[in-house]
């Protein structure tokens, strides 16, 4: 990643930063005039959520677009972040590769792009405007104000009209308003299609979207900030040969021993001297003094040796329930009949550098049923529009059969297809881009099958949920044969034949063979009622246990009828003698405050009949006295 | 009422008295239907035709599609009860338009309405026309020296002579053709009949005077023979002892409207005792007759080709004259009308076409 920076430097001597911008358009992201434009607004709105995070802000972004002449907009991006000081604003925005996220190592968006004073060399390069720059820091009770050109020769800002401003009902934050050459297009790689997918992934942020005057708000789904992340050195197990070398020859550290103990994450002094020994190195020689050969001593040691695992805290997931509610804000218009609980993985370590994975499946509803899925793909919560060919969440899709999992697929290979949409998260210190362009992961073995792995748990949901959707419609076809047809068929053998229609519970019951159980809930006068049926629909008389969860355990339960045998945790009732086709009703209410959310999970258990014969509950689990037994054991 | 109708009648309020007992006894409604596919089809050799085998097909209440189809059979049986009540008929295409107003019960397509009138006849062993029921199209036409006794609409008898009677489209098969409604009582002057696929090969053997030139009657088919035409065949055949040989086009289809005609239908395999006549003789076109009269051809299509494939599997093409006649069309992948045979003149069919391949066959 280094290495566009150093080819700048070196390169700064022979030609001009514009001629390279030029020579590197498609690693900038500029290489098409539509692509130009999602980079401009990409840059700006990954500066400002990295920022807001940052200073612990809740994010409210706005993105103007507006169209001047043919191929050329005025684009716009402010936000609420903590602004940035006057004398850094021409660093910023005015010189390439600044800062030092290009060396960092840690879970940001920043590291994924080549930074906002591109996108003022790309506006100044093909529409020769400068770009104008307001920022307000909290201390501050005005804002700055300048215009900002790039001195293409060396690298430097070129700063024009700086002012002081006032600016109404803003407290802090930076705008930035550039001219560029670009094509607004709808579609799958679209400015709306970006804007859209980074709502999914950051539901903390409020985005507004404004092009030649329409508005689109995607809304703050949660309150709730993303955890800090931290840098974090890196982990000697798996680094690549190359940047160990690298490492080595610029360390300013004077022995081996310092250098292992001190540029790298999870190793003390006698391991450092551990590895040196076994290496065959002595370790007071100075890193700057290592051969290749040396150094792959040094990493044929450190796989012998019992290092820990890197730090995985310098990881912040998304976590399932945010997944959930961006997914939810953003796809609620298709709506989709489910969405599998999202699956959060545990950090796993691919060369040395921590990555997790987080999926994320919705299915059904108005999705559409021929296409192939749409997959939603981020790294460090920006989503990847591009190169979708040759990623590795593409691959990992692609090695699953998904047919088990009721998905279609054509000789169980290839992209599914159906009504679903897979969202794919990669975070990582260091994420495995395929190229400098940033646009997709490298398929590298371990993440791959980690995204196959996270991919499996919430197609393990989608099967379930599939099964239980089928033998509900099953269930339901029966009810139309009990209700409607076993009717019509006594009504009209008694009409043939002139006699009195039969009695048809006992025959009903034959066709339903299940225990039949309804769960509905209620909202009123803050009350949550929450009404549970239950129906024998078998030939045989039954005693049922019926076991309900509580959402939390510290839902109160204002009333509840009947009374229960035994109430915690859960409420239990015992059905005594329940007779064939008869049905029994159980009525509580919770306190209102709890949301359709808070109910997802909670399930009604039945004892007393088979898994086979129950629809509309689960029968006991096989630990659930265990589980009673644990917590009666703390208390 | 006429016996046959009572007996409908009986064989059905049976079926609504099991249903009826059925639930009364606390059991899930359901019915046993002997199994109308290919599967359960076999060639009886000793007959030589096609009958249905022994697998059943149960249908129960358990689910939700037959449940569906009971109360549709109860519908329809409380239709024919009505309908031999007030001695009305019905077409199957109108009973189709009727089931409209059967609600949770109506059909979706007529075929489905068809299917379960002759799943009826198979579980009473009555004939549709016992239900009242009748198809939408009338038998074929008849040219040639019987005389019919027909009973029309008044109840009157009408004897008509099928060659002397009848205009030059010929006597018109009604959709009944049983002994209640038509007999036949001159066929003296009748050596054999031919039964022709198309209509346009009817009406030049009408035109040509083949008929009388012949002693022959001749039956227009109309493609795959409608139930009456095959009856009238089958009781040509048998009552009246006259032989019967089959004219169609060269095609791996025409093929079948032969075996439909000798040996029955996969659909009607349980009336095969009643409609095939097994006795019956396949005169032409063959794949031989394309080659020895060098006849103007079409190329097989792919189906074609398919079509014969699955006929050499079909036992009833499993003689030696089939097997070789199948091959060779396969070999010369060429397929024939019967009009090609116009390439030599109008009147070549009845002057030296049919006169060689009946003589052939010992019937000229």
């Amino acid at each position: 990643m280094a290495s566009i920076a150093e080819e700048l430097a070196d390169k700064q001597q022979e030609i001009s930063v514009g001629e390279f911008f030029e020579r590197n358009k498609h690693i900038l992201g500029f290489d098409s005039l539509t692509k130009a434009l999602v980079t401009t607004v990409k840059e700006g709105v990954d500066n400002s959520l990295d920022a807001c995070e940052e200073a612990s802000i809740l994010p409210e972004i706005k993105i103007e677009i507006e169209e001047l002449n043919e191929k050329e907009y005025r684009v716009a991006v402010e936000d609420n972040g903590p602004g940035i000081v006057k004398r850094k604003i021409p660093e910023v925005f005015g010189k390439l590769l600044y800062g030092s996220r290009f060396h960092e190592i840690s879970q940001s968006r920043g590291q994924q792009g080549i930074g906002v004073s591109a996108v003022v060399m790309y506006g100044q390069l093909t529409t020769g405007r400068a770009t104008t720059v307001r920022s307000m820091v909290k201390e501050k009770d005005y804002a700055t104000e300048m215009k900002i050109t790039l001195d293409t020769k060396k690298n430097e800002p070129e700063v024009q009209n700086e002012e002081v401003v006032l600016w109404e009902d803003k407290e802090h934050g930076t705008r930035f308003e550039t001219t560029v050459k670009g094509l607004l297009r709808r579609g799958k790689h679209s400015v709306f299609e970006y804007l859209k997918n980074t709502a999914i992934v950051n539901p903390h942020a409020r985005i507004v979207y404004k092009r030649n005057g329409n508005e689109t708000v995607f809304k703050r789904a949660t309150d709730q900030l993303p955890e800090e992340t931290e840098a974090v050195l890196p982990h000697l197990k798996g680094i690549e040969l190359g940047t160990l070398a690298k490492m080595a020859k610029n360390s300013d550290r004077r022995t081996l021993k310092s250098f292992l103990k001190h540029e790298f994450s999870r190793i003390s002094y006698s391991k450092a001297e551990e590895i040196c020994n076994k290496a065959g190195i002595e370790e007071k020689t100075n890193p700057s003094d290592l051969e290749v050969e040396d150094c792959k001593k040094v990493l044929n040691a450190a796989e012998e040796v019992k290092l820990m695992a890197p730090k995985t805290d310098c990881l912040a997931p998304i976590k399932s329930m945010l997944i959930k509610k961006g997914l939810k804000n953003v796809l609620k218009g298709d709506h989709p009949e489910y969405y599998a609980p999202p699956t959060t993985r545990e950090p796993e370590v691919y060369s040395g550098n921590p990555f997790q994975v987080e999926i994320g499946l919705v299915y059904g509803g108005d999705l559409p049923k021929d296409s192939p899925v749409r997959v939603l793909r981020f790294a460090n919560r920006v989503p990847l529009l591009y190169k979708k060919g040759g990623c590795a969440t593409t691959t990992a899709i692609k090695n699953i059969d998904w047919r088990i999992y009721g998905l279609d697929q054509k000789g169980g290979k290839g992209m599914p297809s159906g009504p679903a949409v897979i969202l794919v998260h990669v975070a990582s210190t260091r994420v495995p881009f395929t190229s400098e362009a940033k646009e997709a992961i490298a398929d590298i073995p371990a993440v791959i099958e980690e995204i196959e792995r996270g991919l499996r748990d919430c197609a393990r949901s989608l099967r379930t949920h599939l099964n239980k959707e089928k033998k509900r419609k099953k269930i339901k076809k029966k009810f139309t044969v009990v209700n409607d047809i076993l009717p019509m068929i006594a009504k009209k053998s008694a009409d043939v034949l002139g006699r009195e229609p039969p009695e048809l519970d006992a025959s009903m019951t034959k066709i339903m063979g299940v225990v039949y159980v309804e769960k509905e809930y209620t909202w009123e006068n803050g009350r949550c009622e929450v009404k549970i049926d239950i129906m024998n629909y078998t030939p045989k008389k039954r005693e049922l246990n019926v076991f309900f969860e509580k959402p939390y355990p510290e839902t109160e339960v204002l009333s509840v009828d009947p009374k229960p045998e035994h109430e915690d945790d859960h409420l239990e009732w015992k059905l005594e003698e329940l007779r064939s086709s008869e049905s029994s009703t159980i009525k509580l209410e919770f306190e209102g405050e709890l949301e359709e959310e808070d109910l997802d999970g909670t399930d009604v258990y039945i004892e007393g009949v088979s898994e086979t014969k129950l629809i509309g509950a689960e029968t006991l689990p096989d630990d659930w006295e265990i589980e009673l037994a644990e917590i009666e054991e703390v208390d | 009422m006429e016996e046959r109708y009572e007996e409908a009648l009986d064989k059905l309020e049976n079926i609504a008295e099991r249903f009826y007992e059925q639930l009364d006894n606390g059991e899930i409604p359901n019915m046993e239907v002997p199994t109308r596919s290919k599967s359960n089809i076999e060639l009886d050799r000793r007959e030589g035709v096609w009958k249905l085998g022994d697998s059943t097909t149960n249908r129960s209440a358990k689910k939700l599609k037959s449940a569906r189809m009971l109360l549709r059979t109860l519908y329809m049986l409380e239709l024919i009860q009505d309908m031999i009540g007030e001695d009305k008929s019905s077409t199957l295409r109108e009973m189709y338009y009727i089931s409209e107003g059967w609600e949770k019960a109506k059909f979706n397509k007529q075929s489905e309405s068809d299917s379960l009138a002759e799943d009826m006849e198979l579980v009473t062993g009555c004939l549709r026309e016992d239900f009242k029921l009748r198809p939408e199209e009338d038998g074929a036409r008849v040219i040639g020296d019987i005389t019919v006794e027909e009973v029309n609409r008044k109840g009157d008898i009408r004897e008509i002579n099928c060659r002397d009677d009848v205009g030059d489209s010929g006597y018109t098969i009604p959709y009944n053709v049983e002994s209640d409604k038509v007999n036949f009582t001159d066929t003296d002057n009748i050596d054999f009949m031919i039964a022709i696929e198309t209509g346009g090969m009817f009406d030049r053997l009408v035109e040509n005077g083949f008929d009388e030139e012949a002693n022959a009657l001749l039956v227009h088919l109309k493609g795959q023979p409608a139930r009456a035409t095959r009856r009238v065949i089958k009781r040509l055949s048998e009552e009246e002892g006259i032989p019967v040989v089959v004219f169609t086009d060269a095609d791996p289809w025409s093929f079948r409207i032969f075996a439909s005609v000798a040996y029955g239908a996969i659909n009607t395999a349980y009336l095969s005792d009643f409609l095939a006549t097994p006795t019956a003789e396949y005169v032409g076109i063959t794949a031989s007759d394309i080659m020895t009269y060098d006849l103007p051809t079409d190329d097989l299509s792919k189906n074609d080709r398919k079509a014969l494939e699955q006929e050499l599997e079909d036992p009833r093409f499993d003689t030696d004259f089939w097997k070789e006649e199948i091959e060779t069309m396969l070999d010369i992948d060429k397929k024939a009308e019967q009009q090609a045979l116009a390439k030599y003149g109008l009147d070549y069919v009845t002057e030296t076409y049919l006169p060689e391949k009946l003589s052939e066959m010992g019937m000229m």
